[in-house]
């Protein structure tokens, strides 16, 4: 794993910001900007952030394991978040979720609660429910990387895909 | 950058009385620190800096401020918790995690106003004594953390953060601290936990109260995002004007965030008390659905137990009682908890006739199974059984007995966890199994077995395995 100089700025940046016997603060937002870069968080990653910090691995890993924001693996190339809770629910989110998983190609079958996320075959989107995405009353909602979507209903997820070359 | 939840020139409703909200969707209006402080914006931190930190904190006590994250603890009392013989550095966290299922209101703060934000964050430093604030904003809100570091920056650069702010001794640095999707980060100590880099398990209080054993173990302030807002507008009224605001005991302003089957669903930002339920729901939003009955609410996020049309309470009136029915309560704490219920984090979720309360506490339970830390086993445990009892009523595989199990699981959680979350889960099945039985009859009667009532059982309860 190559990490740019620049990102290892930033995250030097972002040490800053907590006192020098806190580093271990710095996890959240290093794990972020590893992900952003890379799309997962993978061993190596972990690795670094543990030594950037000063911590073992697994203390990072026990982190990534906890938080739904952090994958494990690499999603698609857009990465689909549905929101699953009550208003979106009512709204009809799961038509929502079925309808884009028709279009994109993508099989649910297999996810489970620590495997949520699921690819198209042509590895273009990946998708997964995300838990209440904070905008009930414009239901239903889903974040497309960090596109904030709202009113997403069945008939809109055509255009929306469409969007994403 | 143009926001798209922009609606520029959507007029408030004629019974709003907008403060916090005053910018929102107002035309001409944009995030920048030029757009704010041509508005007036600073003049407050600026009033405060000139008074003494304790004034600035007697002020908010006088005011009456109570939390607007959820529990609605009085903000200026909060603030005195703090050790007056503390010797070491103290911390102020902006909560900007908005997570309670029904609420969005801190969101429309964040992208519309920072700097209001940012000035209420300053304020409150100052009359807590914090060098340091961290905004904990939720990873689900990226845009929203673009938009405060632009404003963050922007605020540096005006030397409104720094050393010798507007040109006094006092110095404050505000950072960005994102989140990484765990509900539970919206309390206060599983927030704290999650900023030292580990995993958001709740502390146990006593003696780990946040104002003496916060963050690094130093004293800290724990706000919602609207509160800390409120607190400028404090500084602009006087803490004894702003009391007049609202009712007695429950004073200032609000916004209610209305979600479900209304028809025109939204945010409004009222004076707390002077609305009831009723005309929230028919004034403000519209009424019901063409052809659709009101038949449940739940007032103040998806915790908040719920209430059934028809129900009547007793609720104080001055030195009175009076039995009142749902679209009779007035929208304050007090009410709302004597209904027995709460005002929460201002989330009203609206449910019509068509809506099965079963499958509604079924997505509740999913929510609630999958975001328990884990670290109470009445919590980690009793959350996902009541997801499975619930799921298995739904997809044709419940027992008569299940109505009975589910709420001894939800009655064993209550009350015996570190945090609240425990109560957080287990409202929804108490209060939905009590009022509305016959529904969860309906689905675990001997007729009824081995039929799958609910066509979205399925997608519902996918990504969360058995």
């Amino acid at each position: 794993m190559e990490v740019p100089k620049e990102l290892e700025k930033e995250a030097d940046d972002f040490i800053c910001h907590y006192p020098q016997e806190e580093k271990g603060s710095a996890s959240l937002p290093l794990l972020h900007l590893l992900q952003r870069e890379f799309g997962y968080i993978s061993d190596d990653a972990i690795s670094w952030v543990a030594e950037k910090l000063g911590t073992e691995p697994i203390k990072i890993l026990e982190l990534v394991t906890f938080y739904p924001g952090f994958r494990q693996k690499a999603p698609g190339k857009y990465h689909i978040r549905v929101c699953r809770t009550l208003s979106c629910a009512m709204a009809g989110c799961h038509q929502t979720m079925e309808k884009i998983c028709e279009l994109a190609g993508i099989d649910r079958s297999n996810v489970s609660h620590h495997d949520p996320i699921a690819i198209s075959t042509d590895g273009k989107f990946s998708i997964e429910f995300a838990e209440c995405l904070a905008s009930c009353g414009t239901g239903p909602v889903c974040l497309v990387g960090d596109d904030f979507h709202e009113e997403v209903k069945p008939e809109n997820t055509e255009q929306l895909l469409q969007q994403y070359k | 950058m143009a926001d798209p939840r922009y609606i520029a020139g959507k007029k408030p409703h004629p019974r709003e009385r907008r403060m916090i909200f005053r910018n929102v969707d107002r035309s001409g209006w944009d995030a920048s620190i030029a757009t704010y402080r041509k508005d007036g914006g600073y003049r407050e931190l600026k009033k405060a800096l000139k008074m003494k930190p304790a004034a600035v904190t007697d002020e908010v006590k006088a005011s009456g401020l109570r939390g607007r994250g959820g529990a609605g603890f009085p903000t200026g009392v909060k603030w005195g918790f703090i050790p007056p013989d503390n010797n070491k550095p103290i911390y102020l966290i902006c909560n900007a995690d908005e997570s309670e299922p029904g609420t969005f209101k801190d969101r429309y703060i964040i992208h519309q106003d920072p700097h209001q934000l940012l000035e209420g964050i300053l304020i409150s430093s100052y009359a807590v004594g914090a060098k340091v604030a961290y905004i904990y904003i939720r990873e689900e809100f990226p845009e929203g953390a673009v938009i405060l570091e632009r404003a963050i920056e922007e605020a540096r650069t005006a030397k409104l953060l720094g050393k010798k702010i507007l040109g006094t001794d006092f110095e404050c640095e505000i950072y960005i601290h994102r989140g990484a999707g765990a509900y539970i980060c919206g309390e206060e100590t599983g927030l704290i936990e999650s900023l030292e880099g580990k995993r958001p398990y709740p502390r146990i209080k006593p003696p780990y109260f946040p104002a003496v054993l916060g963050l690094y173990m130093c004293p800290t302030i724990v706000n919602n995002v609207e509160s800390l807002c409120h607190v400028k507008h404090v500084m602009a009224m006087g803490g004894k004007k702003y009391a007049q605001l609202g009712t007695p005991r429950n004073t200032g302003t609000r916004i209610l965030c209305v979600s479900g089957d209304v028809q025109k669903p939204g945010y409004f930002e009222i004076e707390v008390g002077k609305l009831t339920m009723g005309e929230l729901i028919e004034d403000l939003c519209g009424g019901m659905k063409k052809g659709r009955k009101l038949k449940a609410v739940i007032p103040g996020g998806s915790s908040a137990k719920v209430l059934r049309a028809g129900e009547t309470y007793t609720i104080r009136d001055g030195d009175k009682e009076k039995t009142i029915g749902l679209p009779d309560i007035p929208m304050d704490f007090d009410s709302l908890a004597a209904c027995g219920s709460m005002a929460g984090s201002g989330g009203v979720i609206v449910m019509d006739d068509s809506r099965d309360m079963t499958w509604v506490l079924n997505n509740i339970n999913t929510f609630y199974a999958h975001e328990s830390c884990g670290q109470c086993t009445p919590c980690r445990e009793g959350s996902l059984w009541m997801k499975k009892i619930t799921d298995r009523m739904l997809s044709g595989g419940g027992v008569p007995s299940d109505v009975e199990t589910l709420v001894s699981v939800g009655n064993n959680i209550a009350g015996r966890t570190i945090c609240a979350f425990g109560e957080a889960c287990a409202w929804p099945t108490q209060s939905f199994v009590a009022k509305f039985p016959e529904e969860f009859k309906k689905h675990t009667s001997r007729r009824n077995i081995g039929k799958a009532l609910n066509p979205e059982t399925k997608t519902a309860s996918a990504g969360l395995g058995d």
